[in-house]
């Protein structure tokens, strides 16, 4: 099972051009999916992969863009966003998810738990 | 206190006085309505559009639950045979007495069948009721030649009315010119040439004396100069009479030529018996028009609920006359005619204009001082009809030079309108359905600001339609005054509705998303703009929508060119064109949905849907199928999904055209098309149907000469029936049609709105449609053809494309850093197939209870 220790490690997932810009990916960590999200060039944030509405994991293919000053992303079953920075639900706050931390070293992209 | 009252007849007017008076909800009032024909009432006026697909249900006029309320009784197929008055009661048919304490007679008027000899032969018919037109139906089916006896509003439209139904159609009028009532010499050869070139025949100063077998057909008709013309079937539409039979029995007054005289309150010679519609007499004129019979049911209305709360009669509304101003609504011909159209008042003066190249005759009556405008013609040309009947309504005074009213623009000024801001509150702008600028203004600060909902606010411009673009006039100058500007931003990062977008887009030759969002945009995007901007790149430029730039642009379904389901599996549909599909074709759809263990069912639009796909079967699937000659269904894009066929004449013992063959054609056609919604085909080989095409956005019916187009229909959440477009086509005019349909369509769309409602909105209907279509009345139907044509060149499968590049396929992968599957997604099996688990089922194999997956 999840070891604290390892959870709190930085993990690398994937070369930054692994993800085409204004798109998203998903992670496996243990046994967490995480969508990984690049805006633009190089802006890289990461949410919960578990869309909690539909209960699938399909939040990493979602529609990225912003919402007056939030960056979100549309749930693809039915369309609730997401903030990216924060993970809070625009339309139904009950419904948030947890955010994830994300690095550039090099050209490597790596995660970790938000509340580490 | 009750009041039994009983009406007569279930007609327009009949039907108008049972809504006024249940919007009144007066205490005590029992009312009986004795309906001779087999429904309630329903939409004479556009009695026409059954032959275009309106049914019986859209044109009636009864709203759901209408005579359910206490009080209604509704009696069909109840004739009122005899009225006493002495005792106050009426007789039916079946023998059955129905007393009353008020009656009112709304009884219509029947078809005047002039008296030849032979006009009662089998074919002879009129143009009157749903009846009637079934009848004709029945017989046009039968027959190829068709005649019209009568040039008049009813007889031209009934004319073209049998040319749509594929029948060599000729009118034959007595009087020396069409519509003679309406239009002057000039304006009737006029017309004459423009009803000509819809492909009808016309005779005029013909006299028809007698009917009788024909040699070539199945009638002659012998005229009194010597010739004859023989054909299958006759309509007579020589003009109306009023219904007063009972009225003549019972000893109520009858004018000298027919109709039951009333006063101002609409009440016959006996206080208790009014009479409303068009088989009342009122100052000696009878009005065959909806709108004078609405305004007498309407005085009606207040006159019986005053009677029954013992209110004043003083002050209430009276029937003062009606204006007689008509425009025919024929397709493709412009006739109006508006009051005093003959100048017949003493000392009024005319203007007239006529172009022959154009064919457009206009004509002007002013009162002797110039100032107010008497009545005019307008033929091949009558957008001013509206402004000109509301500046003789309202009196308004005439500009210096009135005939600037007719004259075309020069110079590039416009012609001078009507200042909306001119028209007094009070001036009525609906007719049919007494409506006020001020109720409209009203209404548009009570919320109405899109012509939807101010319609179905005042009901303005839902009979004839011949207000509407006043209408839109109105409610756009009320908005502007409240500081509203028609909103149409696309969303928060585009200013823009998704027209003007296009055209950006075309005219700067945008081809990238950030390009156009740099230029006329703000923010990021979101899932609203990029979907839009991406359908509008590619209805232009056609390029591969997975492609770098454009991939983050996609809905989630385009975005993997599959639909996703409710667990994050994807479905699978590869193009069957028309429906057809070799048993080849369906042993490797069967063997490759064994192999993945694919849920298959046959979806509504014939073809095979296989479902439960996780994100990185898609491309082995695809491979498979490509492989094996598929294509991609496009069941995720907003563009054509299918073509749906009925077998036709290559099996079926009915069927006239190939309607096969015509549908897969279709559909290779427009495949890979997108648009600003989904885009559904039928075709079907003959009248009966079997594709249901008229419930698509582009219907396709063989004819015995071709094909009939109709456009804009749909099922879903609001099913509409599709409209005939045009009629008895080659293939080759059908094809360019639909190009240009479809073309129009993508341009001036908004965002995820299907062809019914855009044909809705779009101002001008059905009408100004086919003008652009047919007419090209915008001169841009080589332009959308051209643009057609692009798109047809540039198709590729999506799938194959997709496929065959690695950047696109390294995408379909659950995880950027696992091979693994998401574990999420479980299946139970149900009915030999399997389905997705739900949460519990789901929760519980989390728990450990092994669930079987059927893999081979
Ligand atoms: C599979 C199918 C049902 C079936 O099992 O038969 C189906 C399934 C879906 N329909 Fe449908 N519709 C299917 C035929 C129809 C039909 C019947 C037809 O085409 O003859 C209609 C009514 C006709 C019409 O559209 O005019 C129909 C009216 C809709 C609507 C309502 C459209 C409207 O204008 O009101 C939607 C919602 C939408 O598009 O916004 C919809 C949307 C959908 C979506 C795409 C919803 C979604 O986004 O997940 C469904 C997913 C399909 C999938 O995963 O492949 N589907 N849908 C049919 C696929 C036909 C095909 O081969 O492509
Ligand atoms: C094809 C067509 C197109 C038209 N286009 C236009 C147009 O563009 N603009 C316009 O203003 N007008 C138009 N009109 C005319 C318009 O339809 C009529 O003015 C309107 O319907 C008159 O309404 P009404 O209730 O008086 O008569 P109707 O609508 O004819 O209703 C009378 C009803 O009473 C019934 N009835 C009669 N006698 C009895 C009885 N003894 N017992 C029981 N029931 C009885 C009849 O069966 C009928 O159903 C058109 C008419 C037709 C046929
Ligand atoms: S529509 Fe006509 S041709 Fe087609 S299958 Fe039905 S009956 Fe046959
Ligand atoms: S005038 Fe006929 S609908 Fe308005």
């Amino acid at each position: 099972m999840n070891d604290h220790a390892t959870i709190i490690e930085w993990t690398s997932i994937c070369d930054i051009d692994d993800i085409v810009p204004d798109t998203g990916v998903c992670a496996l960590l243990d046994d967490e999916q995480v969508a990984v999200f690049r805006i633009g060039a190089g802006d890289f944030y990461a949410i919960d992969n578990v869309d909690p509405v539909s209960e699938a994991a399909v939040l990493s293919r979602g529609l990225v863009g912003s919402l007056t000053e939030r960056i979100v992303v549309a749930s693809p079953i039915h369309k609730q966003h997401f903030d990216l920075r924060t993970g809070e639900c625009l339309e139904a706050p009950e419904y948030s998810v947890r955010t994830w931390q994300v690095r550039r070293q090099g050209s490597t992209l790596q995660i970790r738990r938000g509340d580490a | 206190m009750t009041m039994k009252l009983v009406v007569i007849g279930n007609g327009m007017v009949g039907h108008k006085l049972l809504e006024e008076l249940s919007a009144l909800r007066p205490l005590g009032l029992d009312i009986t309505v004795l309906c001779e024909e087999g429904r309630p009432a329903y939409d004479r006026v556009h009695l026409s559009e059954f032959f275009s697909g309106k049914s019986e249900y859209d044109l009636s006029l009864v709203t759901p639950g209408f005579f359910d309320q206490p009080g209604m009784h509704l009696r069909l197929a109840t004739r009122a045979v005899r009225i006493d008055r002495a005792i106050k009661r009426v007789t039916t048919a079946d023998g059955e007495i129905i007393p009353y304490d008020k009656l009112v007679l709304a009884m219509g008027s029947t078809p005047f069948v002039p008296s030849i000899p032979g006009n009662d032969r089998p074919g002879c018919l009129v143009y009157r009721t749903l009846d009637d037109l079934g009848a004709l139906a029945g017989w046009g089916a039968r027959s190829t030649h068709g005649v019209v006896v009568g040039g008049g509003l009813l007889g031209l439209e009934c004319a073209k009315a049998l040319r749509d139904l594929g029948l060599e159609t000729h009118v034959v009028e007595f009087a020396p010119r069409l519509m003679a009532v309406q239009v002057d010499d000039i304006g009737g050869q006029i017309l004459r040439r423009t009803i000509e070139a819809l492909g009808l025949t016309v005779h005029t100063g013909k006299n028809t004396v007698e009917i009788v077998d024909g040699e070539t057909a199945r009638h002659r008709m012998k005229f009194a100069d010597g010739g004859y013309l023989e054909t299958d079937l006759i309509v007579f539409s020589a003009g109306i009479r009023p219904r007063d039979e009972l009225a003549r029995q019972s000893e109520l007054g009858v004018g000298e030529r027919g109709g039951i005289m009333v006063d101002n309150f609409c009440r016959t010679r006996d206080r208790d018996v009014y009479a409303i519609g068009e088989c009342a007499l009122w100052g000696g004129k009878l009005f065959g028009l909806v709108a004078p019979g609405y305004e007498m049911a309407r005085v009606v209305a207040s006159h019986l609920h005053a009677l029954l709360t013992r209110k004043q009669s003083s002050g209430l509304p009276e029937f003062a006359g009606a204006d007689m101003s008509t425009k025919l609504k024929l397709m493709g011909v412009d006739v109006a005619s508006i009051g005093d159209a003959h100048g017949a008042t003493p000392g009024s003066r005319s203007y007239q204009f006529s172009d022959g190249r154009r064919q457009v005759y206009k004509k002007l009556v002013v009162s002797e001082d110039g100032k107010r405008l008497l009545g005019g013609v307008l033929v091949g040309d009558a957008a001013e009809y509206g402004t000109l009947l509301q500046m003789m309504i309202n009196g308004l005074e005439l500009p210096e030079a009135p005939e600037s009213l007719i004259l075309p623009a020069s110079g590039g000024g416009a012609a001078p309108g009507l200042a909306i801001d001119a028209l007094p509150a009070t001036a009525q702008i609906c007719s049919c359905n007494n409506v006020t600028k001020g109720q409209l203004c009203e209404a548009v600060i009570a919320g109405a600001t899109s012509i939807g909902a101010l319609q179905a606010a005042t009901r303005a411009g839902t009979t004839c339609g011949g207000c509407v673009p006043l209408v839109t006039q109105i409610m756009k100058a009320q908005m502007k005054r409240q500081g509203l500007v028609v909103n149409h931003s696309l969303c928060e990062h585009f200013a823009y509705s998704r027209q003007e977008l296009y055209h950006l887009v075309r005219v700067e030759r945008i081809r990238r998303f950030d390009d156009l969002l740099a230029r006329h945009g703000t923010g990021l995007g979101c899932d609203i703009c990029k979907p839009t901007v991406a359908s509008i790149l590619a209805s232009c430029w056609n390029e591969f929508v997975l492609q770098q730039e454009h991939v983050s642009l996609q809905d989630s379904n385009d975005y993997f060119l599959a639909n996703i389901q409710k667990d994050g599996t994807y479905s699978v549909v590869p193009r069957m064109p028309g429906g057809e599909v070799t048993p080849d074709g369906l042993i490797v759809v069967g063997q490759i949905a064994k192999k993945y263990g694919l849920y298959t069912k046959l979806t509504g639009g014939q073809r095979v849907d296989m479902f439960g796909a996780r994100l990185e079967q898609l491309p082995l699937i695809w491979e498979e199928l490509i492989a094996a000659g598929f294509e991609s269904g496009h069941a995720y894009g907003k563009s054509l999904r299918t073509v749906k066929s009925c077998v036709g004449s290559t099996w079926c013992r009915y069927g006239v055209q190939d309607s096969v063959g015509t549908a897969i054609d279709l559909e290779h056609r427009y495949k890979g098309l997108r648009s600003p919604h989904k885009l559904k085909f039928g075709v079907s080989g003959c009248a009966r149907e079997c594709a249901e095409a008229q419930g698509k956005d582009v219907g396709v019916i063989a004819t015995e000469k071709g094909w009939n187009l109709y456009v804009c229909g749909n099922g879903g959440m609001k099913p509409r029936h599709a409209e005939l477009l045009a009629g008895d086509l080659d293939t080759a005019t059908l094809i360019r049609y639909i190009d240009r349909f479809l073309m129009f369509y993508i341009r001036t769309a908004d965002r995820l709105q299907r062809t019914s409602a855009w044909r809705d909105n779009l101002e001008g209907g059905m009408d100004y449609l086919r003008d652009v279509i047919v007419n090209d009345r915008l001169g841009i139907v080589a332009e959308l053809e051209a643009e057609m044509r692009h798109v047809v060149d540039t198709y590729e499968c999506e799938w194959k494309r997709a496929v065959s590049d690695p950047a696109v396929r390294r995408r379909f992968h659950h995880f950027v850093n696992s091979d693994a599957g998401d574990e999420r997604v479980v299946f139970v099996p149900e009915r030999g197939q399997i389905r997705p688990a739900a949460p519990t089922e789901r929760r519980r194999r989390h728990e450990r209870i092994p669930v079987v997956v059927e893999t081979e």
